[in-house]
Order: structure tokens, then sequence, then C-alpha cells
């Protein structure tokens, strides 16, 4: 099955947008509240249809993927993932190879090892959801995701109620993830975050689509000022921009 | 982990259930052979009656379990929350119509009362719905359902229907016989079986229905396994023994500090640590010197539940669980 793009069709709220997505890319959704970026990568999980038009997944209708198949190929992190027993963070992480039904017990073990090493958590492999920080529990549930083994890493403001060095530790983790060849796209709320570590923008206001491309241009001074209704400048060298607000 | 719990288990219930044979009002010493009847007791009166508190217990333990995993609510109970009454509402009706006395009614009564209350609550209340709406919910139909019972005893055709019904709304497996097993038996290990096929989903539904969907589970399917498996379950259970709650409530907590605490981990020890309770509350009940009779079983398990859900809600507050 070919993965190489996750196109997304015509969609009632976000009119009049056509947008194909590409392994190996980090792709940062924007835009302010009610601009319908959760909705977006729900239809993009395949959670949630879209009104009208369609979205293809290797140029198959997303629906027409069975659950499991879907599932396999789609890693989807929920804005404020909940965990509602105590399980330690080894058996959360192994929750993502649920989707394997039929794969070997050593094959799931070797997945969810590299999950928890990829997330730096192997202190904690044993410790329980309960008493980790907010930033290590973040990483446990990515790493959840990581261990279904996605072609597509779908998370929706993973950053929130992070401090700014777990913020950036997971930023750090995610590009390492789309350099293994992973398509990456996340709905993030802060615009320097996706300035400074997204490969592409796109920029969501009121359900229509504002910018799309590279950081610079989709979120220039006159776009943010022209969506959110603020003046804003950028300043600082690329790579470490910081945006001036007022 | 699991399997040596599962293993402990199987072992604990290999002892209970011997000593269980031996106790009663006329207690039956294994060495001295002779004891007038022995084999008719142990054959006619013990033997079903320990089967079928095996048999009851362990639905009523898995189905806690399953439907704590579902509502992801370390609250929920199916004698509490409305589904055992809906059973009950269920084979009341029978009983009203008449038809009870014909063979399968009563228990098919039940059945279809204990699925359509699951379905109730899950409609109602959601997996969405926070402890506190599924509390309310279920309080709600409880009451409904209580209401409803009272209607139809208050109602009922015959002063003789109407002590059936009462009677057996307490909850016992006292003179019970080899009938009321080939009854709950069958319904009730399929309906473990439907519970512990919906395991896997219930792992993914730890992390929230968005999460649980987006790991291939679909929720529709889903709940149709939870109300079958809830509904076989606890309408076989109320159907030959009445209402007897608190069982699913408790096991699964007891057990859950062994396990991994994934739901799917919790069905089969919370069937096996269910039906251990169920036959020693039994036996507690038969050798409990009480003047009149002896302690009915669905008395015996709300005085023993009702202030291990108060630790539990205590424990709650505290923010331990």
């Amino acid at each position: 099955m070919s993965l190489q793009t996750l196109d997304l069709g015509v969609d009632a709220r976000i009119a009049g947008l056509t947008l194909t997505f590409h392994l190996g890319e980090v792709t940062a959704i924007c835009g302010p509240n009610g601009a319908g970026k959760s909705t977006l990568l729900s239809c993009l999980a395949g959670l949630v249809p879209p009104d009208t038009g369609h979205i293809a997944f290797g140029g198959k209708p997303m629906e027409s993927l069975r659950h499991d198949v879907r599932a396999r190929a789609i890693g989807y992190l929920p804005q404020s993932p909940e965990v509602a027993w105590d399980l330690s963070v080894e058996v959360l992480v192994a929750l993502g190879r649920l989707p394997w039904r039929n794969a070997g017990r050593g094959e799931a073990q070797a997945a969810v090892d590299e999950a928890i090493a990829a997330m730096d958590l192997d202190a904690f492999r044993h410790r329980r959801v309960s008493q980790l920080s907010g930033g290590e529990r973040a990483r446990a549930l990515m790493a959840r995701v990581l261990a279904t083994e996605p072609s597509w890493l779908l998370a929706d403001e993973p950053l929130a109620s992070l401090d700014l060095a777990h913020a950036a530790s997971l930023v750090r983790r995610f590009r390492e993830q789309s350099d293994l060849g992973r398509g990456v796209v996340l709905v993030l709320h802060d615009l320097a975050m996706a300035m400074n570590h997204a490969d592409r923008v796109i920029v969501l206001d009121k359900g229509s689509l504002a910018a799309d491309g590279a950081p610079e241009f989709a979120l220039g001074s006159e776009v943010v000022e022209r969506v959110w209704g603020c003046p804003a400048r950028w300043v600082g060298e690329p790579g470490a921009r910081a945006l001036s607000v007022g | 982990m699991n399997r040596r719990l599962i293993l402990l288990l199987l072992a604990a219930l290999a002892l209970a259930v011997p000593l269980s044979l031996l106790a009663g009002r006329v207690w039956i010493n294994p060495f001295v052979p002779h004891t007038q009847n022995a084999a008719l007791i142990l054959m006619q009166l013990r033997l079903p009656r320990a089967v079928l508190a095996l048999v009851l217990g362990a639905g009523l333990g898995a189905a806690g379990a399953a439907m704590q995993g579902f509502l992801r609510n370390p609250l929920a109970d199916p004698g509490l929350f409305g589904i055992a009454p809906g059973a009950a509402l269920g084979a009341v009706l029978s009983f009203w119509t008449g038809y009870a006395a014909t063979p399968w009614v009563l228990p098919l009564f039940a059945l279809a009362g204990a699925g359509g209350a699951m379905g109730l609550l899950a409609l109602i209340a959601g997996r969405e719905g926070g402890i506190a709406l599924f509390t309310l919910s279920g309080l709600m139909l409880s009451s409904l359902t209580g209401a409803l019972m009272s209607l139809a005893i208050s109602l009922s055709p015959t002063p003789f229907a109407m002590s059936e019904i009462v009677t057996w709304l307490m909850g016992a497996v006292a003179d019970r016989s080899w009938r009321e097993v080939w009854i709950a038996a069958p319904f009730t290990l399929a309906g473990i079986g439907v519970l512990i096929a919906a395991g896997r989903s219930l792992d993914a539904l730890a992390l929230g229905e968005a999460a649980a969907r987006s790991l291939g589970v679909d929720p529709r399917q889903l709940q149709a396994l939870m109300i079958f498996g809830i509904g076989l379950t606890v309408g076989a259970s109320v159907a030959v023994a009445g209402i007897i709650s608190f069982v699913g409530l408790m096991v699964p907590h007891m057990v859950r500090p062994l396990t991994d605490r994934r739901p799917s981990s919790l069905i089969v020890p919370s069937a096996l640590a269910g039906a251990l309770l169920l036959l020693a509350a039994d036996c507690l009940c038969r050798v409990m010197p009480l003047r009149g009779g002896e302690l009915r079983l669905g008395i015996a398990l709300a005085l023993l539940g009702a202030p291990f859900f108060l630790r539990l809600l205590l424990r709650m507050r505290r923010g331990l669980i």
C-alpha cells in the first residue's frame, strides 16, 4: 500500500480546501480558536467524516479503509489525552500495539522497547502514570502512538500544558520521527514553535484556508495580523524566532 | 503476573469448594463417613448451591470488571446502577403476567431487562459522561425500575404472586437445584466469553474514546458486545437468584492491584474472585445462626458492600484512585 500522500478533499467548513500531506515533513496547523484545526485533524485521522468532500489515503477513500488498517497507518494523539487506569508506562505504551492483532510477541516487544527508547523513557518503564510529571506523561503518551509504528503521526496540541524545556524536547522528537520518514501533522497554538520547527504551516481562519506554505510565508506578519487580528512582528534569527505582539 | 494470579485463584477455589460442601446446618465430617443422609445433602442441596454460587459470582465479577472498564469508572457495578434492577423488573413482569411458570420465560425476561437497562444507561450517560452524570443516570434508572417493580408488586394479581416476588427479589442461592444451574450456567459462560472478547477494545478505551477509535475500535460494536455480555451475565444471575449487588463493585477493586490494571487483564481474575467471594459469602450465610432461617445472600453482600463503597468514595475524595 502506498502511503505517500494524504489528500484532504473539500470540507464544507473548510471551504475550498484541497491539501496534500507528505511523509518526511513536519506540518503545523495553526489558527485562532474555533478555526477548525481539531476538526481538520480528526478528519485526517479518519475519526470524523468531512461534511462534504472526501479524504483520500494512499489514493483510496478514507472511509473504505478497514479500521485496523487505518489504525496501523495513522497514529493519533488527541487533545488533553486521558488515561483512565493507573497503568505503568510499559503497559500504556504497549496499548499502541492493539491494532497489530496478529503480530508476534517478540515483534510487539521490540516496537514497545523502541518507542520507549525514542521518547527517552527507559528509566520510567515501570513507573505508574500517576507518578509521572507532565512532561514525562506527554512523552509516554507519544510513545504509545509510536509503538503502533504508524507512517503518520497526528497530534492535537501536544505541547499544551508543557513547560518550555519539555515542549522543546518533544518538538525535537517529532523532528526525529519525520527524519525517519514519518509524516508528522501537529495542531500548534504556539506560533513561534510552528515558525521555528515546522517544514510547512497551514493557517486556518473560521473554517477556511488562510495560508499554506513554508513557515516564513504562511506565518508572515501580515497573515498573523489578518487572521489573529493583532499587529505582530517576528524578531530574531531563522530557527530561533520570537513573535513580538502589539 | 496474570497467569500466576489466575493459578492462585484457581487453587483457592479448589480448596474452598470442598470446604464449603461440608459447612452448613448439618456439618459433615469427611473422616466420619456415616453422617445421616450425607450423600443426599451433598449432591442434592450443597453441590448445586455451590456450583450456582460459583457460576453467578463469576458472571457478576466479570460483568463488574467489564463495566468499570467500559465506563472508565471505578464505581460502576451492575447491581447498583440499574442493570440488575432492570433484569429484576423483567423477571417481575414475568411473575406478574403469570408466564414465570413456563420454562425459560423468566430468564428470558430477566436477560431482556438487563440488556435493556445497560443499553439505556450507555445511551443516557454515554462514555464521555463523567462519573457524576453516570452515577446519577444509574441511580435514576435504579429508582425508576424500583418504582415500576413496586407498582407491579402492588398490582400483583394474587397474594401468592406477591410473596413469591418479594422473597425472590432478596437474592439468594438457597434451595436452588441443578435446574437453576442449567439455566444460569450457559448464559453466564456465554456472557463471560463475550466480555473477554471485548477486552482489547476495553483496553484501548482506557485512553479515551477518540484515541480508542484511532486504535481501530468500533464504538458501536463494543457497545453491542457490552450490552450483550452484561445482559447475559447479570440477567442470568437475577433470573435464578434475584438481586445480588456489590460483587461487581468489590471484586475488580480487590483484584486490580494484583494485575497490570488493563481492563482485559481484570476480567478472568475478577470472574474467579467473584466465584470465590460468592461461595464464601453463601457459606457464611449458611452457618450464621439466625432465628427464623438463614441470612439472605443478597442482604449479606449489601451489608458487606455498602461500607466498601463508602471506603472507595473516601479514597477517591483523597485522590487515591
